[in-house]
């Protein structure tokens, strides 16, 4: 957590630490930031069966990827056709979960401005080990358009593990099937480990998130 | 009576069976909604995917007892009701544990996992869960209102609390059947079994869209997977009833497998063809053309 003196934007109000009063006259503490969270930083989770149990799983994980529909920028269009019946990539064990914590696949769909940067980190830390990032679009990889933008981030592994990016300004719905299909060869290979990289890279990622987001009013780790 | 010890391997096989019949019909019913919107759909095998994924995950986490608890529990209700109903009439191996009261013990467990469900998502503190576990138990409370009717009707036409003795009752011919002898209980029954499938129109509880996903937000990895699991047994065992009590039952395992593909596929159907209902809309259906035809049903034995 970042001290109240070193913070450039302050903190809201209601997540300040402060006393309340209870409806009969008892008065307590809140401290919003210690309280409604977990202050642990996240574990390592390495793969602990032998190889060829390991082997199995990471087939059927490569298998069954559920992605979890979050759109952080224009790229988010491209990925509708891919439910829809012309592209269809539910025949290749592609779906869609509305919720971080059943997906095990976070699309960075285009530009992230800092502020859906936030909601990035804490959707991509509530989805469970192991999880995997793919990078869709120029924007992810070095700025893209958006080089010279004083409100989005420019490389994006900076923040967060990403283990594929797919090129292109869009990419079309094609390419990213075929990039579905190289991220499954990458997990089938055992190389799909960035929620471990995450936690062992953990203050390096966090020092680099807290350099761009500067209101930063949330738990280091959302677990 | 004397217990024998070899219809726990046999009731154990029939979960076997029923469990991967479930995780396929599912699957093909699914593809069949698939094609229904011109997709070609998920392949055939996927649930065993998903299934062996969730088991897979490495890292879980609990938000308490309840949490841990509300899969179970929604597992043991699909178990238990699969397991104290007769699955194929007829033969001492597949009658599982049914006994003379057993038509009492399934009403229960068919509610047992719903109840279970609740108090686990309730735990979890998402406010989606809480919104959708109360529309969860209005909606479900209402779907139980007929189909309590419907079975009542059923035990009073055939004098008897027993599955056995009802569906020996219906033998002899499909014009013996509940659905030829009381169609009004039939109808109301049907009109609860929509309700209680978690199908269009009736899927305002999970609603993906809107809530995502209802009761289970906070749910994953292994959890998510027990409830899986109970996905595709849940059901079955629930059609199993519905069989037992209104459609003949089955007298071997490839009329059980018809006779439960199409029932599972009027639901299906219905849910593909009408859109969603609000929860008091859902209600309200059930209230007004569910519980009048159970009653006539009621005043027709």
């Amino acid at each position: 957590m970042k001290d109240e003196l070193d913070r450039k934007v302050p903190l809201p109000d209601e997540l300040k630490k402060r006393v309340i009063k209870g409806p009969d006259g008892f008065e307590f503490e809140v401290d919003p930031m210690q309280d409604y969270f977990c202050q642990e930083p996240p574990k390592e989770h390495p793969p602990i069966y032998v190889k060829i149990v390991e082997d199995f799983f990471n087939w059927a994980r490569s298998e069954s990827l559920w992605i979890l529909g979050f759109g952080t920028g224009c790229g988010a269009i491209e990925m509708r056709p891919l439910m829809t019946p012309r592209f269809d990539a539910y025949r290749y064990g592609i779906q869609w979960r509305p919720t971080p914590r059943q997906a095990n696949l976070l699309m960075i769909s285009g530009y992230l401005s800092v502020k859906t940067l936030k909601r990035a980190i804490r959707a991509y830390e509530q989805m469970q080990s192991p999880k995997y990032v793919v990078g869709l679009g120029s924007c992810t990889i070095n700025g893209g358009m958006y080089f010279d933008s004083y409100n989005t981030i420019k490389r994006l592994d900076e923040y967060l593990p990403v283990d594929l990016y797919i090129a292109g300004c869009m990419p079309r719905p094609e390419a990213l099937l075929k990039g579905f299909e190289d991220l499954k060869k990458i997990i089938r290979a055992g190389g799909a480990e960035g929620a471990n990289h995450y936690a062992e890279h953990f203050e390096r990622y966090k020092e680099n998130q807290k350099k761009v987001i500067l209101d930063w009013d949330m738990p280091d780790y959302s677990w | 009576m004397e217990f024998e010890w070899i219809r726990i391997p046999y009731a154990l096989l029939t979960l076997f069976i029923v469990l991967n019949y479930g995780l396929l019909m599912t699957a093909v019913i699914r593809k069949m909604g698939a094609r229904a919107g011109r997709r070609y759909g998920i392949r055939f095998y996927q649930n065993y995917i998903d299934l062996l994924k969730n088991y897979s995950m490495r890292s879980k986490i609990t938000h308490g007892y309840m949490f841990y608890l509300g899969p179970v529990f929604r597992l043991t209700g699909g178990i238990g009701l699969l397991l104290f109903v007769p699955t194929i009439f007829g033969s001492e191996m597949w009658s599982n544990f049914s006994f003379s009261g057993d038509l009492i013990l399934a009403l229960y467990f068919a509610f047992f996992g719903t109840l279970g469900m609740a108090l686990g998502a309730g735990e979890s503190g998402h406010p989606y869960s809480a919104i959708g576990v109360s529309r969860g138990l209005s909606q479900v409370t209402a779907a139980e209102l007929p189909f309590a009717i419907a079975v009542f009707t059923v035990a009073l036409q055939y004098q008897t609390l027993s599955f056995t003795e009802i569906v020996a009752a219906q033998q002899g011919g499909f014009l013996n059947w509940t659905l030829f002898t009381n169609p009004f209980a039939v109808v109301a029954a049907m009109i609860a079994f929509l309700g209680m499938m978690m199908r269009s129109p009736f899927d305002v509880v999970l609603a993906p869209q809107e809530i995502p996903i209802g009761p289970p937000t906070e749910y994953h990895s292994a959890y998510l997977a027990l409830m899986q699991t109970n996905r595709n047994i849940y059901p079955i065992a629930k059609i199993v009833v519905y069989m037992n009590l209104f459609f003949g039952g089955a007298g071997s395992w490839p009329e059980f497998m018809l006779k439960a593909f199409l029932l599972y596929l009027f639901s299906a159907l219905v849910g593909v063809v009408f859109p969603r209902f609000r929860v008091e809309q859902s209600i309200r259906f059930f209230l007004i053309w569910g519980v009048p035809v159970a009653v006539i049903g009621l005043l027709w034995v």
